[in-house]
């Protein structure tokens, strides 16, 4: 059962943002749902999926964002509604089909999901994708809550009917992995006819062949002028306050919740209006001027960039003569800082230096005691790869590979779990950091530099999922050229980091159908690169390999290490070992660096016994992996066959 | 609300642990269960790279009037669940107050830097005295150990929900436990769940 299908209609609901706008499609007749996974937007797909058999719909991981973003776009096209989502990254990466899109235009309602990351809680940047809303010319919502975000998804497909074109939802990490009360509407029995018209005209937007060319920007452009029109009367955009306020703050998204609590928190309900507005580009002319007329002072709140602040700035500009001057706060004047989230707090403070009120919870001397209490007693705690990772054993004999060489080589980091590598976790290793598939790209670049002079070892990583992501083309761009580095693939089965989502390598897909998988040391060999395959837990075998590897020079090399991710489903809470530690043997401060299980290889199932001196195994957190009965030199860590 | 009002409204709830503990469900699970009381829910929690041995933190708003936003404002918390001691400690600083109140679980979670031994973890005397001086009340249950006894730890957070219910800061129903449970669990889990939670609910009596 899934309250996604089976939760009632006028019912309300306790459901995550990414749960309301998987609703808003489900209520809106969505028929096919594509995305690549990524923090915080993998439950869009992951709840299609799981109920995509009983809801009849097609529902697909695709390989990467751009893929995905075409998959979408073809039921669009066969005039089914269709969903791409991802994160802001991602659409980086779909932006190269994205602008084509915009111009070909669309036939069934198609909805572009992204969601963003705001304090890059779980990315390597916080990007705002909404620049790309306006560079590409398709327009874009923003739900202000978790009802909003199912009734504006609902909405957008109909909308992205009406004008033919592709709609942005842009949600963020405290609307997608926030939680709150949804008011649930009717699900509808609609069988679908997909059919695909192309005898048309060439610009024939209902039966001609979909294909981007130059003319069709004059067309994007008058699509536009619609949607200016239509969002000038769009119950998304929402005003609360007094007639004349002293201050007018204009807000999206999140941003809107914030503001709500640090007006009730100031009491100031009377002295500010909230316009918060659901449709943010392109912005509705007619609406901003009627409540730019209200006052002279004009505070906007939004997280990241100045988005809506530079659009209504413009659009203050160009009606200057009509409504005066204004004074604008926000960003550009430096009242809310252009990174990071936005919080209560923040927009309680803006508003209280704003308006001159003193505001202050706690009394200073709490606040310094606790903070000084926690600094004493709360140890930092730092990431690192979780008990039984397959990736620590990885990087564990990556790092002594790299030792044993003694050339300064180093790894080429890309993204997944396995970016901790530029931690201790992963004995800091990782020495560039960038986007997917990135890492074999940038590898086969600094191999390239031998020319001059350049005669570091060069290793590059990535994963499973990420292989297929991105890998594939640098790698064959590495082959191509010879490029001398070995990129080891880190296959844990699964795309991990986001919650084992499928991908080509594996025999399952997103509808849970067995499907042919894709075998990574095969599609390598086939490139032409040499390629080894092992096991990271053998952590000899594992390093003797990679040295051979390093040693020899010609071509692109390919180590595949496949071990499966601790939490993976076969995996979890199934111990391969039970671990003792034979407290004799263990002689701590002796051993190889000092206590070389805890202090250097440091895997959490460890812990060092302060008073009795020898090592120990925390039985409630140790995954029985087996890796550290290999690691200690004086064969004090047993494993026994669980 | 039918059954017993909120002492605050908004009641404003963190529960706090370590990645890998369960923080997201423990959460999910309240918030499932003040629905149910007719409150309006709003949880604002980060996972992701969090998931990864990191300091995990769920916001619980409760209200009967209207929905909140995702992230509890400075100094306005209003009862702290730890599943981890050293988290409660950590969050006093941001959220805390001489009023607030704090439920923690005693078993310690070493971190990275313990274990290499840059950092000391504090012994148990060294974690109540800050915890009973900054605070308006404290509970401490050795959940973790309980769980074992029931023959798996992952249960410690279900005693640990118990234990909230038998502190009494918010009307929770055990009715409203079981039905948020049997929605995503098979009848032997359910058992040794509705076990745990009357254990969590004991342990605070005593
Ligand atoms: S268990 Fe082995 S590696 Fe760890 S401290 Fe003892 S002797 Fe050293
Ligand atoms: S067996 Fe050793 S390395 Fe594996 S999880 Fe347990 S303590 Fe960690």
């Amino acid at each position: 059962m899934s309250v996604m299908l089976d939760g009632k209609e006028g019912m309300e609901y306790m459901v995550m943002g990414n749960e309301a706008i998987v609703r808003g499609a489900l209520e809106a007749g969505l028929k096919v749902a594509s995305g690549y996974p990524g923090t915080p937007s993998s439950e869009i797909i992951e709840r299609l999926s799981d109920v995509a058999k009983d809801a009849g719909i097609y529902v697909e991981w695709s390989v990467n964002e751009k893929v995905a973003a075409e998959v979408a776009a073809a039921a669009s096209f066969a005039q089914l509604r269709s969903l791409a989502s991802m994160k802001q990254v991602g659409v980086n990466v779909a932006s190269d089909f994205l602008l084509h899109l915009a111009i070909t235009g669309t036939r069934g309602g198609m909805v572009l999901v992204t969601c963003e990351d705001p304090a890059a809680h779980s990315s390597s940047n916080e990007g705002d994708s909404r620049g790309y809303a306006r560079m590409m010319e398709f327009p874009l919502l923003e739900p202000g809550d978790f009802q909003e975000a199912k009734d504006m998804t609902k909405w957008a497909f109909e909308f992205s009917e009406e004008i033919g074109n592709l709609v942005m939802v842009r949600s963020v990490t405290r609307l997608s992995h926030a939680s709150g009360n949804v008011k649930f509407g009717p699900l509808p029995r609609t069988e679908a006819q997909a059919e695909y018209r192309f005898s048309g005209a060439f610009l024939d937007p209902v039966a001609g062949p979909m294909i981007s060319t130059g003319f069709g920007h004059r067309i994007q452009q008058e699509k536009l002028k619609k949607v200016r029109e239509i969002f000038e009367d769009s119950p998304f955009n929402t005003y609360q306050g007094p007639d004349e306020p002293e201050l007018l703050i204009i807000t999206c998204s999140v941003g809107n919740l914030y503001c709500k609590e640090a007006i009730k928190a100031l009491g100031i309900e009377d002295r500010v209006g909230l316009l918060k507005m659901g449709t943010t580009w392109p912005l509705p002319p007619n609406l901003i001027k009627k409540y730019l007329l209200m006052t002279d002072e004009i505070l906007i709140i939004e997280e990241i960039l100045p988005f809506l602040e530079d659009n209504v700035k413009v659009l203050a500009a160009e009606m200057v003569q009509e409504i005066g001057a204004k004074k604008f706060y926000g960003k550009h004047a430096g009242q809310i800082p252009s990174f990071g989230e936005l919080s209560a707090d923040l927009v309680i403070q803006s508003l209280a230096d704003l308006l001159d009120l003193g505001y202050e919870t706690v009394a200073q001397e709490y606040t310094d005691k606790a903070s000084a209490a926690a600094f004493a007693r709360a140890p930092q705690r730092e990431l690192t790869f979780c008990p039984g990772c397959p990736h620590r054993a990885s990087f564990w004999a990556i790092h002594n590979a790299l030792e044993l060489d003694g050339r300064q080589g180093f790894v080429c980091g890309d993204i997944g779990c396995y970016s901790l590598a530029a931690l201790p976790t992963g004995f800091s290793t990782a020495k560039t950091g960038h986007a997917m598939g990135s890492g074999a790209g940038v590898a086969s670049g600094f191999a390239k530099l031998r020319q001059f002079g350049m005669d570091q070892p060069v290793l590059a990583v990535c994963g499973d999922s990420t292989f297929f992501h991105a890998a594939i083309p640098a790698l064959v761009n590495a082959v191509h050229h010879q490029a001398d580095f070995t990129l080891i693939v880190l296959d844990n089965s699964g795309t991990a980091m986001t919650g084992f989502q499928s991908h080509p390598g594996l025999n399952i897909n997103a509808m849970k159908d067995e499907v042919p998988a894709l075998d990574i040391p095969a599609i390598c060999q086939a490139m032409g690169a040499r390629v080894e395959v092992r096991d990271p837990f053998d952590l000899e075998e594992t390093q003797k390999t990679l040295n051979e590897l390093m040693e020899y020079t010609e071509g692109t090399k390919v180590l595949v290490l496949k071990q499966a991710c601790a939490l993976s489903p076969e995996k979890k809470r199934v111990k391969s070992y039970n671990m003792q530690i034979n407290e004799e043997n263990c002689i701590g401060q002796d051993c190889g660096c000092n206590r070389l299980c805890t202090r250097i290889f440091r895997c959490p199932g460890l812990i060092w016994d302060e008073v009795k001196k020898v090592a120990r195994i925390d039985e409630v957190i140790c995954a029985g992996c087996g890796v550290c009965a290999d690691i200690c030199p004086a064969g004090a860590i047993v494993r026994e066959e669980a | 609300m039918e059954n017993g009002k909120l002492s605050k409204d908004p009641y404003n709830l963190i529960i706090t642990g370590v990645g890998g503990q369960g923080n997201v469900l423990a959460s999910r699970i309240l918030g499932n269960m003040m629905v149910r009381q007719g409150c309006h829910v709003t949880i604002g929690e980060t996972f992701g790279a969090t998931q990864r041995g990191g300091s995990v933190m769920s916001n619980l708003r409760i209200s009967e009037i209207s929905a909140w936003s995702p992230q509890i404002p400075k100094g306005q918390a209003d009862m702290i669940v730890a599943l981890e001691p050293t988290e409660a400690i950590r969050l006093l600083g941001k959220y805390g107050h001489p009023e607030i109140k704090v439920l923690t679980n005693t078993r310690a979670i070493h971190s990275v830097g313990v274990i290499a031994g840059e950092l000391k973890y504090p012994s148990l005397n060294e974690i109540k005295e800050p915890l009973q001086e900054l605070t308006g009340e404290v509970w401490l249950v050795d959940a973790t150990e309980e769980a074992m006894k029931l023959g798996n730890p992952i249960l410690s957070n279900t005693i640990m929900l118990g234990a909230l219910a038998g502190t009494g800061v918010i009307p929770m129903q055990r009715d409203h436990f079981k039905e948020v449970m049997s929605e995503t669990m098979g009848q032997d889990r359910l058992e040794i769940n509705l076990k745990a939670y009357d254990l969590g609910a004991e342990l605070i009596k005593h």
